[in-house]
């Protein structure tokens, strides 16, 4: 799962969906079992796609999930990048889809301050299935 | 302004208008469409240049190519007093260009001896270049329809519209067989026809810099459609095992086979009526092939008995561990109805789509019975288009709707306020039984 996912995905529980804590997932508490295990993979670079998307970013949030996963280096706010050719923007952009694209959350598992509940990431793929128990 | 001619597939016929005017919004082409005619291949339009001409077919897969028409007619002598009339300014630019001739009849066919006669019946544009039968500068084509229905006696052949052309842009007909699902490597039961899913990636105006969203991905059928042109593609589906496929076969591989890795955003397992994806996100197009329970019953999360986790607490096992944190834990699942879950796929769209992004969803529908009541609507979305696909006792639809802009006068309607369509029997019911019988018992 690449960090962009982490930050559009909530707790599936329907109680949860009204309460902040949702959102983001966290990383903050990894389970022996499934270790967090991070991979980069290269993508190719299109700044284009990542202009697209900045604007749905939910920065605060990405903060928190680069901080969890060890990045402290993300500017406080979101940056604005108008001219997305420009070649100042360049670097940013590429560190953007570095972060955004290229990094893989292979396996570990994603909290919800919330209700606890833990959805567990395996072979790149995180699971949102709910148990009985939290369906209503 | 130039009048162009385009040649269309003879195949899915009544998706070529919603490719082409989906292709015509995405590329800022302006064209008028109204003259298609879902039983001629041929669509002459009127184009502000060659280059729209160009970016008009270049992503199309149910148009063949584009011509810029020289002269049109209902024999060969009145083509040519057009051509006369309309070109004699433009021979000397293409004086010395190499060049064929290419002839190409519809509903009917010309002897080679034939052939030779039409070719040099135009030798008054005088070209003088090199004839080059590979690899030309520039191919002139001679369309001719025929009048139907088709008479084998010989001589009696009436031309029906006699075109000259140009040869412009070819379309992107012949990647179908590229993606060909007898090709691929990753497949399943549930796999989309590689030319119906290109085209609805088309129609759902997939392209570089978008979010596609297939949130019943099965085995990545849209998803590697999507890819193809352009755009990211998200997946998830409730069944893992198809997500995931196994170690040396699945959609990543698919997505390596295509050389398009970079294309790919993230798959996951998940109940579409249990979303993760937060309120706010927004994604370019949706393009799906949702669960009708032909072949297995449409489940959701949910049990159906509910007292059984009337405590909310988690099932233990003998053990003493939780049952759901282990990695093979199944959870519960109950039955849902189609009806509802295109609902909830509507609703889903209006709120997830960004303005005038597109939902492109496939519809099984039974032929005796369809009516206007059964397609879903939205207030916050209109429907662009309705195309079929005709199987011997069934058809299936490929509804495409746009997101209103978010103008402030729309709202997004809650959850429980429904459409209200009226169902008479679920289509799953009726698969099994065989149409016939609905008639036999009238
Ligand atoms: C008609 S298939 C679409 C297959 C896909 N187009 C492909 O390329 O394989 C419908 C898919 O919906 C999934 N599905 C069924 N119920 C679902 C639910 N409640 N939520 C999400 N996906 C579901 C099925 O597992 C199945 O893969
Ligand atoms: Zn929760």
């Amino acid at each position: 799962m690449k960090i962009l996912t982490a930050n559009f995905v909530q707790c599936t529980v329907k109680a949860c969906g009204s309460s902040p804590d949702c959102f983001p997932l966290h990383f903050d508490q990894q389970t022996p079992d499934l270790p967090l295990e991070l991979a980069h993979e290269d993508v190719d670079f299109s700044p284009e796609f990542i202009c697209n998307v900045l604007p749905r970013i939910e920065w605060p949030a990405l903060l928190t999930t680069a901080r969890e996963l060890g990045n402290t280096q993300l500017p406080p706010a979101k940056p604005e990048i108008e001219n997305p050719s420009a070649p100042e923007n360049e670097q940013l952009l590429r560190d953007l889809h570095t972060l955004l694209l290229e990094t893989q959350i292979i396996q570990g598992s994603m909290r919800c301050a919330n209700c606890g509940h833990i959805y567990f990431i395996r072979d790149s793929i995180p699971n949102f299935l709910l148990p009985g128990h939290l369906v209503q | 302004m130039k009048e162009y001619l385009i040649l269309l597939a003879q195949k899915h016929e009544s998706f070529r208008k919603a490719e082409l005017e989906a292709l015509a919004e995405l590329e800022h082409v302006a064209v008028d469409l109204s003259q298609h005619d879902e039983n001629v291949p041929l669509l002459y339009v009127t184009l502000d240049s060659e280059e729209a001409a160009r970016k008009l077919i270049r992503r199309s897969i149910l148009a063949r190519s584009i011509f810029e028409v020289w002269g049109r007619g209902n024999s060969l002598d009145s083509l040519h007093e057009d051509v006369k009339q309309r070109t004699s300014h433009l021979w000397p630019e293409y004086k010395h260009v190499s060049f064929k001739f290419d002839i190409i009849s519809y509903q009917g066919s010309r002897t080679k001896e034939e052939q030779r006669e039409i070719v040099e019946s135009f030798s008054y544009v005088d070209f003088e270049g090199p004839i080059r039968m590979k690899d030309p500068d520039e191919i002139f084509t001679i369309v001719e329809q025929y009048k139907t229905p088709l008479l084998p006696v010989s001589g009696c052949r009436e031309v029906k519209d006699i075109c000259f052309g140009r040869f412009i842009a070819r379309s992107q007909r012949d990647i179908i067989d590229k993606y060909d699902l007898k090709k691929r490597k990753y497949i399943g039961t549930t796999s989309f026809d590689a030319e119906l899913a290109l085209i609805s990636s088309n129609i759902g105006l997939a392209a570089p810099g978008k979010i596609v969203y297939d949130p019943f991905a099965g085995t990545g059928s849209f998803l590697v459609a999507a890819s193809h042109f352009g755009a990211m593609a998200l997946g998830s589906d409730i069944d893992g095992r198809q997500i995931r496929g196994t170690a040396r076969s699945n959609i990543t591989t698919n997505y390596y086979q295509y050389h398009m890795e970079s294309q790919f955003l993230d798959t996951f397992v998940c109940d579409f009526t249990h979303n993760p994806i937060r309120p706010s996100f927004r994604v370019d197009a949706i393009i799906c092939d949702p669960p009708y329970g032909v072949r297995e019953g449409l489940k959701v999360l949910g049990s159906k008995n509910p007292e059984r986790y009337a405590d909310k607490l988690p099932t233990k096992l003998e053990t003493g561990d939780l049952s759901h944190l282990r990695p093979d834990y199944i959870p519960p699942k109950k039955p849902y109805h189609f009806d509802a879950l295109l609902d909830d796929l509507l609703f889903f769209a209006a709120a997830h789509l960004v303005d005038n992004g597109r939902l492109c969803c496939w519809m099984p529908t039974a032929n005796e019975d369809y009516g206007d009541r059964q397609i879903p609507t939205h207030p916050d979305l209109t429907l662009m288009s309705n195309c079929v696909q005709e199987f011997n006792k069934w058809s299936r639809r490929l509804l495409t709707y746009s997101r209103l802009p978010r103008d402030g006068s729309t709202t997004t309607l809650p959850p429980t306020a429904r459409s209200t369509r009226i169902y008479t029997e679920q289509f799953r019911d009726k698969y099994f039984r065989g149409f016939a019988k609905t008639k036999d018992n009238e």
